[in-house]
């Protein structure tokens, strides 16, 4: 079973969630997968035993070969590519390292470099295995490092993703290949105005999902309101707790601040696993 | 000689656009005549990004030997370096007042990029 936290809204507590649910349950795989700023490991204090460099393939000129043809520049869709009258100019950090420009050129005047654009670093946590991806300051594109997390999933554990807030590229990359999703939000305007966002894309992906409630007791009922009206299943509402946020500021999980949540966390696990047995049922 | 400049309207009289890879539009300006061909920059305006890559690689194909626009990013700068054509920063006024000035001799060449990608 792979589960991924998400969120449309940054900071409403996804780290929190997928933490407290990876130290709720046994045999437990957790993937960072919010590789810009991986923050889980804060939390589950993991020994790192392994590390490997994230590698994309970036266009190489040969001058000598290169004709200015301008094919090459015609078919890049990232503008990493420009030819001018007689120079051919490559912009690595825009390529997404597809290989077409290398595959299209009628010199055979592009080969293909590598270039690490950040790391993946594995270890153990208690007995769960932790896998984190870093994506080097200053680069863009995190959907590589994503990929390369999720071909080390181990499919005898319950995995756990936690993914990158908001609704792009790297949050598509994490979610897509799971079997259910939750959104966690907080009962605000804001969480609700980036909670629909987040559904929407949900939706379209066709993942299940269901809504987690963070801070509940805060703000208003907007979300509750949403929820009932869209149909949407609201599987826990975690109360706001002053021993909850100072916790977090310490590094302290919510379950180890509050060990009476390791149950809930449970709850909402077997709650997912009925939902997804269900719709399953519904394929089948 | 044929210089760029970027420009918020098609003629002669509007304003220097400030943006290089997003303006509006880039009028190709013969200093001698003062004769401008309009290059409508929509396509780049909505790039996702590289804007200012494509934007220098059009007024190359355009034949212009120098550019006047108000901030050039890095990877525009680096592109024009690469074309030869010689950039002049931190221009504003209308586009005739700024060519003007080009052909009396009152701007000077960059020699970096004046500001960050994506800014």
């Amino acid at each position: 079973m792979k589960i991924c936290v998400a969120s449309g809204k940054g900071g409403t507590g996804k780290t929190t969630v997928a933490v407290s649910l990876a130290l709720a349950l046994d045999n437990v795989q957790y993937l960072d997968c919010d590789v810009e700023e991986p923050n889980g490991a804060i939390f589950l204090k993991p020994e790192i035993n392994q590390k490997a460099m994230v590698e994309i393939p970036v266009p190489e000129i040969d001058e000598q070969k290169c004709n200015y043809c301008r094919k090459c520049a015609q078919l890049c869709a990232f503008n990493a590519l420009v030819v001018l009258a007689e120079k051919t100019l490559v912009f690595p950090e825009m390529c997404h390292g597809c290989g077409g420009c290398s595959y299209i050129c009628p010199q055979q005047a592009i080969t293909e470099k590598k270039r690490a654009i950040g790391m993946i670093e594995r270890g153990h946590a208690g007995d769960i295995d932790f896998i984190q991806g870093i994506l080097n300051v200053g680069e863009p594109m995190a959907p590589p490092i994503i990929k390369k997390e999720q071909s080390l999933i181990d499919a005898s554990r319950t995995v756990i993703l936690d993914a990158p807030p908001g609704t792009s590229c790297p949050v598509i990359e994490t979610v897509r290949d799971t079997d259910f999703c939750i959104l966690v939000t907080e009962p605000t305007p804001f969480g609700l105005n980036d909670l629909r966002l987040a559904v929407e894309t949900m939706r379209e992906i066709k993942v299940p999902f269901a809504v987690v409630i963070n801070q509940w007791g805060i703000g208003d009922n907007v979300v509750d309101e949403y929820c009932d009206q869209e149909g949407i299943t609201v599987l826990m509402r975690i109360p706001w707790d002053r021993r909850i946020a100072e916790g977090y500021s310490r590094g302290e999980p919510a379950v180890a601040v509050l060990p009476q949540l390791r149950g809930n966390f449970k709850k909402l696990f077997n709650q997912i696993v009925e939902i997804t047995d269900e719709s399953l049922t519904c394929i089948n | 000689m044929k210089i760029a400049v970027t420009a918020k309207g098609i003629d002669l009289d509007s304003q220097v656009d400030p943006r290089f890879g997003r303006a509006a539009y880039i009028l190709i300006v013969d200093t001698e005549n003062f004769e401008c061909e309009v290059l409508d920059n929509k396509d780049n305006v909505n790039a996702f990004k590289g804007a200012g890559i494509q934007a220098a690689s059009m007024i190359s194909d355009k034949g212009a030997e120098a550019l006047l626009t108000g901030f050039c990013g890095p990877n525009a700068f680096e592109t024009l370096q690469a074309a030869k054509i010689p950039v002049v920063n931190d221009v504003s006024g209308t586009v005739r007042d700024a060519v003007k000035a080009f052909k009396e001799g009152k701007y000077k060449f960059s020699d970096q990029a004046n500001v960050d990608g994506h800014w």
